[in-house]
């Protein structure tokens, strides 16, 4: 506005202002107008009460409470008692039941920490250090025993929620750097780097997890020589790590190139090297960039790990659906084993979410 | 130098691979398993009756007791036993590559599996067969009188195969229609989609548990495949496989010779000379196994007869309501038939 100074509209040789359209559609008329929309607006109400209804009657009124199996079965209602009977199984899977503090402990500090995480005043050289040497190993020691006086608790009988979460977040906590790694392998200029990374992508890339799972489990040990095995659950977090490292990188690729190329010319006038110009240039804007598309990748891995089954690993799902099995509730406790699942993914599922349009802002406000 | 210390380190992974491997085969299973503390047992993935989690995580089931009858014979315990779930893809080589000690899944002995597969069958522990079930309504008493029928069966070219076998040998046609899961399975038979559904009987009798009104339903007499079920162990390992076969035995014989849990203290002071071998009372038949003399009565003691391992699982008291029909002793008719034990 500076070469604007000084200069003083006169308010008689100008136009009046002219009102704005005037905007009166109340939220009446914006649903009632006209016969059509208020014909719309009758049929969608109708829709939804009815729908709620039949929800609400399902859920709650005409659900049991408390009771027995065969209550259940005579009830048209959802059957809450079968969650109360299977909860920590469905939660603990086949961990021994009288240890099963030990889990909820691991579970508890786990989303303590990574609350704690979140908070971006903690973020720093510190934490990463803490989750390293404080947190992971406390967070094994818990589950897995063996050392001051915990009972050893073999990975086989790990299951339900912890395993989830464990398969989920260490296996992209491992994957991310490797993603960036490969991203700027993909991304380098000399040829035998970019091959490798080329290579790895898209082959990981082109073969579904399930059979890549499948080949950890089925085909790996028949290559080992006799008698040695390598855990189970090992076998599907390494799994885990190389798919999901493949997806991070094309991801974290669409953000390099996304970064102007200006930027790492302006790093190499100023005389700094390749990882500086990428640590301190490129990566922190192309991350910035691609957090919506990350955040998503994470919410699919949140549930695609309920494919460790084929390795013969409960998870979350997996314990709900095999609770459903029980022959005392087989075929009774049907849809409210899916509901609850349902409820805990969501509510995972939305904190991720949420938390990644707090991170868009965060960074939307602080540089840029 | 750099390379010289490359060449070290692969020379001492290989020696340590190397060595392990030599020890891995020098051992029995049942070194293995003694050494372990427990068993390993590779079951299925919650099958009603055969292997499922009770509210605390604790195994039960007809499969998951033959794993506990031999952990009670090599432990004396039943609980001193690990349980993998295997599922149909994964369960031989779960063995095969030394994961588990012994299958115990529902698993139908055939000649290809013993013969290809590099394990060794026990004896069969439930003799099941492909059946049957149609509802009430249709107003059918035998399979050869469903002709263009919609027949419901889960993915398996053995279900599929048997049924067009069955009906080319009486010269009728079906409609195969196959669902992914069992209980899309269950309701798509329930709803109507088909007018009979295909499994092995004892599937059949769980599915029939769960209807609505199980008296709509009726399973029909033909039993159109053979399906032993068996226990496998890793083959060449015979001591292995004679304490896998044995305990199996000493279920049936137990049951034959009215040796139960709650009477088994009372029966190790009868007089009959095979109750007194049986239960290492006299002579040394455990020591022969390389297991305590006592294996015989901890196996008792452990889990029952297997009369009582039957009733408390499979039995007309629990959801699945399986008669003995078969699986019952040879002096009644049935195919349980164990070996004399001297």
């Amino acid at each position: 506005m500076a070469q604007f100074e000084g200069f003083v509209a006169d308010p008689t040789l100008m136009a009046p202002a002219a009102r704005p359209p005037a905007h009166n559609r109340t939220w009446l008329s914006a649903y009632f107008g006209t016969p059509g929309n208020a014909l719309i607006t009758i049929v969608c109400l109708g829709t939804i009460f009815g729908l709620a209804k039949l929800a609400i009657g399902w859920l709650f009124v005409d659900a049991i409470f408390a009771g027995t199996p065969a209550e259940c079965k005579a009830s048209s209602g959802a059957c809450w008692p079968f969650l109360s009977a299977k909860l920590r199984y469905i939660f603990f899977g086949f961990y021994p039941f009288d240890e099963q503090w030990r889990p909820l402990t691991a579970m508890l500090l786990f989303l303590g920490a990574c609350g704690a995480s979140m908070v971006p005043r903690t973020w720093g050289r510190v934490l990463a250090v803490a989750w390293i040497v404080v947190i992971l190993p406390t967070l094994y020691t818990l589950m897995a025993g063996g050392m001051f006086g915990l009972t050893p608790v073999p990975t086989t009988q790990w299951g339900g929620l912890p395993l989830s979460f464990m398969l989920s977040f260490v296996g992209l906590a491992c994957a991310l750097p490797l993603g960036i790694a490969l991203a700027l392998a993909r991304a380098s200029s000399l040829p035998a780097i970019r091959v490798l990374g080329v290579g790895f992508i898209e082959i990981v890339r082109g073969v579904p997890l399930i059979s890549i799972l499948f080949m950890a489990t089925v085909m790996l040990p028949l290559f080992m020589p006799d008698g040695i095995t390598i855990d189970k659950l090992l076998r599907a977090q390494v799994a885990i790590i190389l798919f999901a490292a493949a997806y991070i990188a094309e991801i974290v690729r669409g953000g390099l190139q996304a970064v102007p190329k200006g930027q790492i010319e302006a790093g190499h006038s100023l005389g700094l090297h390749y990882w500086q110009i990428m640590s301190k240039i490129v990566l922190p804007q192309a991350l910035k960039k691609v957090i919506p598309p990350l955040v998503g990748l994470f919410i699919g891995f949140f549930q695609d790990t309920t494919l460790v089954t084929i390795v013969g690993l409960l998870d979350f799902l997996d314990t709900v659906r095999t609770a459903m099995r029980d022959p005392q509730w087989q075929g009774i406790a049907v849809l409210e084993g899916y509901v609850f699942a349902a409820v805990v993914y969501f509510f995972f599922s939305a904190l991720m979410g949420a938390y990644s349009r707090f991170l868009e802002q965060y960074f939307r406000t602080t540089h840029d | 130098m750099k390379k010289r210390i490359l060449q070290l380190c692969a020379t001492v992974a290989g020696m340590a691979i190397g060595l392990t491997a030599f020890a891995a085969n020098a051992a029995t299973t049942l070194e293995t398993v003694k050494a372990r503390g427990k068993l390993i047992c590779g079951v299925s993935m919650s099958t009603p009756g055969f292997a499922t989690a009770d509210a605390k995580g604790h195994m039960q089931g007809f499969d998951v007791d033959v794993c506990r009858a031999v952990a009670s014979a090599v432990f004396g315990d039943p609980e001193k036993v690990d349980f993998v779930l295997t599922n149909i893809n994964t369960r031989f080589q779960a063995l095969q590559s030394g994961e588990i000690d012994m299958l115990s899944r529902q698993t139908t002995h055939t000649f290809s599996r013993e013969v290809s597969l590099g394990l060794d069958f026990g004896p069969t522990v439930f003799y099941d067969g492909q059946g049957l079930m149609v509802p009430k309504s249709l107003g059918v008493n035998s399979a050869k009188e469903l002709t263009d029928a919609a027949i419901c069966t889960l993915p398996g070219t053995t279900t599929a195969q048997n049924l067009s076998d069955f009906f080319r040998s009486i010269g009728g046609k079906f409609e195969l229609v196959v669902f992914e899961s069992p209980d899309e399975n269950r309701n798509a038979f329930f709803s109507g989609r088909c007018e009979a559904i295909s499994s092995d009987r004892s599937d059949l009798a769980s599915i029939r548990a769960v209807a609505n009104n199980p008296d709509d339903y009726v399973v029909l007499p033909e039993t159109i495949s053979k399906e032993p079920l068996a226990p496998s162990v890793r083959q060449n390992d015979s001591n292995w496989r004679d304490i896998v076969s044995w305990s199996v035995w000493m279920l049936m014989a137990a049951e034959e010779r009215g040796i139960t849990q709650a009477n088994v203290d009372e029966m190790a002071k009868s007089e009959d000379p095979e109750i007194q071998r049986m239960l290492g009372v006299s002579e040394e038949l455990g020591k022969m196994l390389n297991l305590d003399n006592k294996w015989g009565y901890n196996i008792v003691k452990g889990v029952g007869n297997y009369g009582e391992v039957f009733e408390r699982n499979l039995g007309t008291k629990t959801a699945l309501g399986l008669t003995r029909g078969p699986n019952t002793r040879w002096s009644e008719g049935g195919l349980l038939y164990a070996p004399p034990f001297r």
